[in-house]
């Protein structure tokens, strides 16, 4: 059961993840992309790694609904009115990761693999939180300073005025 | 499943990804490309955590990790974008080939 699952859930990733690159609309990708994301949430929850399933589901759906708002800002091709091809390179590009990807096949069933060590603990999610809360606290902490630096750096990029303000020689600029 | 059918996931998941992130013109699909090989990246973490050593938490850390960053790498991204896009009316990856470095 659970080997059918992981089967269906390893091609509808795959297979979304294609579409991200196939569909005509980035609106599309971006949900093709949701799709694949969701399949690879519960591949997770088939580990037993509740916590970390459930997070990538609910984590991909918001991130990419904001995602959406920008696709559809940027769009190369709204509504299909301007057919246009969206790839450069396609040949080399595919070559390379064809290429990749048989690299990386191979050393998954070439590569001797460690033997498991330990067992999976009865929660797993107790776990993580214990390991987060004692010795892995740095971890989290640096994550917060990068999340509150990734803050303060995309508004000040995104917004009009820049680091700098207006430019002083403009009308409405810097005195 | 096991360890191997796992990888194999993402290694898949990673080749997709780096075919768009090579690929594609515009700037935000090209992003898409990379979330695609850190979704690859996140199967993998979480299976060596399940099938190598499921005795410590590390693995499941890592996971947390690579699932925040992705997160702060889209915003990071987008908001190069906008800047591009505001200072010079670029969102393709050709026009913008000065950036390299």
């Amino acid at each position: 059961m659970q080997t059918v699952a992981f089967w269906v859930l390893a091609v509808g990733a795959v297979g979304f993840g294609v579409a991200v690159f196939v569909v005509d609309s980035m609106a599309r990708a971006t949900f093709a992309l949701l799709a694949s994301f969701l399949c690879v949430g519960v591949e997770l929850l088939l580990l037993d790694l509740d916590y970390l399933g459930v997070l990538v589901i609910l984590m991909m759906i918001m991130e990419m609904l904001v995602m959406a708002v920008f696709m559809i800002m940027y769009m190369m091709n709204p509504g299909g009115l301007m057919p246009m091809t969206m790839v450069h390179n396609k040949r080399g590009a595919l070559a390379i990761s064809g290429s990749v990807f048989a690299a990386l096949a191979a050393g998954v069933f070439l590569t001797p693999w460690p033997e498991r060590r330990g067992s999976v603990p009865a929660d797993p999610t107790f776990s993580v939180g214990e390991s987060i809360m004692g010795p892995k606290m740095l971890v989290m902490m640096v994550i917060g300073i990068a999340i509150l630096a990734t803050m303060v750096a995309s508004v000040v990029l995104a917004t009009d005025r820049g680091r700098y303000d207006r430019p002083p020689g403009r009308a409405d600029g810097a005195k | 499943m096991s360890l191997q059918t796992f990888l194999l996931l993402a290694a898949a998941l990673f080749s997709v990804g780096l075919y768009g992130a090579l690929s594609q013109q515009s700037i935000v699909m090209l992003m898409m490309g990379l979330e695609l090989m850190i979704n690859g990246l996140l199967v993998a973490g979480a299976a060596f955590w399940f099938y190598v050593s499921p005795g410590t938490a590390d693995g499941q850390v890592l996971v947390l990790v690579a699932v925040t960053v992705m997160a702060l790498e889209m915003a990071m991204g987008f908001a190069v974008v906008t800047a591009l896009f505001r200072a010079r009316d670029v969102d393709v990856t050709d026009d913008a080939g000065d950036l390299k470095g």
